[in-house]
């Protein structure tokens, strides 16, 4: 594949249909400055604020894009609750749909056969392969971003976290726990 | 199109392989197709609908031995070919051997910013009042068409309830095929996972994106899960 898109590249750029440094500046700002460290930001701040929280999942859209996170996948954003008896998951069947501006890119496996088989019909098995069991009663809720509604799940805040700063409960947000893959981290294992 | 990009529900793939630390990209070619893929979509030749519907045109078996990106250069190189702005001959060696066509637009480096800042909203204004509200019972549509839709097979002609009206937002199975927007209500429908699956699922409830066209009514106190 190294050949064949070197191949495409410098085809497309010697035709003038790309800019050799649009393309640098748009791996540079997934590598680098757009993923899950944003997310995290926004639930640290649902965990503290009350009143944000309820704007997050009232109008996700707004309460995200008042922290500066927007734009290419994620105009239509809908926020999705976790509690002790809803367990909420996202994937995309049909391709690889996932909320750019507050998660980045998409891991490898969002993206394969796998999960994009397995989550809506089998979603415990699937949080089996992530090392996560939910108890028996727990509603499994799955969400198939079929249209361009982006969903970030707002997992539940560890206990023994009361009085945190929001930075250090971002540190215990993993990019699964948005996806509702994991939880968030048990405060013991934050490196704060 | 009934193909193999619509996997919901599909068995026998394995185990899902969760990769610790995982960068963006593995490879380098990565990086690029990735970023090729998004400055050829600013090109404005052709819309989000097209391009995942040229993805899913890859033969089944290729699309299911390649990996994400690799669908991207093949999605991206076949839109190029059908519009006439490169030519396989070209594609084989790298060399430019026919004019280059006049694109609408090039996404040079300073527009890159506003482009990501600005995304692509679909939401539309509104042509018709909606014609399902929170809480309606529905059913989908039994459609199987050869052109792109977003209604998945595991949800056709199945019971659900509207949680959710999202406005009226860009129709891809019209707007994949050049029609035009054509912009419909958006909702969000809930399907009890017994209603899908009977017996054989570990999911409580599935919630799918539907556009007006893909449902209708529902006769009251069909579905609810009576399959359990």
């Amino acid at each position: 594949m190294e050949l064949r898109v070197r191949a495409l590249e410098s085809l497309l750029v010697e035709k003038g249909y790309v800019d050799p440094k649009a393309i640098d500046l748009l791996i540079e700002t997934y590598e680098t400055k757009v993923g899950p460290r944003n997310g995290a930001q926004v639930v640290a701040r649902a965990w503290s604020d009350a009143s944000f929280r309820k704007w997050l999942l009232e109008d996700a859209t707004a309460a995200i894009s008042s922290m500066g996170f927007e734009g290419r996948q994620g105009q239509h954003m809908v926020a999705l609750e976790n509690a002790p008896r809803v367990h909420n998951m996202v994937v995309c069947t049909l391709c690889s749909c996932y909320p750019w501006p507050v998660l980045g890119l998409p891991p490898v496996w969002y993206k394969s056969a796998p999960y994009r088989a397995r989550a809506v019909i089998d979603p415990r098995g699937v949080l089996a392969d992530f090392g996560v069991t939910l108890a028996d009663g727990v509603e499994v809720r799955v969400w198939d971003s079929t249209a361009e509604i982006r969903y970030l799940v707002l997992p539940e805040r560890p206990a023994g976290t009361e009085g945190w700063s929001e930075e250090r409960l971002a540190e215990l947000v993993t990019r699964d726990s948005m996806i509702g893959t994991g939880k968030a981290k048990a405060p013991e294992t934050a490196s704060a | 199109m009934n193909t193999v990009h619509d996997l919901g529900g599909m068995q026998n793939f394995g185990p899902v392989v969760p990769e610790a630390n995982e960068p963006p990209f593995h490879h380098a070619w990565e990086r690029r197709a990735f970023g090729m893929t998004v400055a050829m979509g600013g090109s404005r030749l052709w819309n989000l609908d097209q391009s995942r519907f040229s993805r899913e045109s890859i033969p089944p078996a290729l699309y299911l031995s390649s990996s994400y990106y690799k669908i991207w250069v093949e999605g991206l190189t076949r839109l190029m070919v059908e519009r006439g702005l490169i030519t396989a001959q070209e594609l084989s060696d790298g060399r430019s051997r026919v004019p280059a066509a006049a694109l609408p637009n090039v996404l040079t480096a300073d527009k890159v910013a506003r482009a990501l800042a600005h995304g692509h909203s679909t939401l539309r204004a509104e042509r018709a009042p909606a014609r399902f509200a929170v809480g309606d019972r529905v059913r989908t549509t039994n459609v199987h068409p050869r052109s792109h839709t977003r209604l998945p097979r595991y949800c056709r002609d199945k019971p659900g309830t509207i949680t959710k009206v999202h406005g009226a937002h860009v129709f891809p199975d019209a707007n994949a095929l050049g029609q035009g927007e054509k912009p419909q209500w958006l909702y969000t429908v809930r399907f009890e996972a017994a209603d899908l699956w009977g017996p054989d699922t570990t999911a409580s409830a599935i919630y799918v994106d539907c556009w007006e066209p893909y449902l209708s009514p529902s006769p009251l106190g069909e579905g609810r899960g009576e399959g359990r």
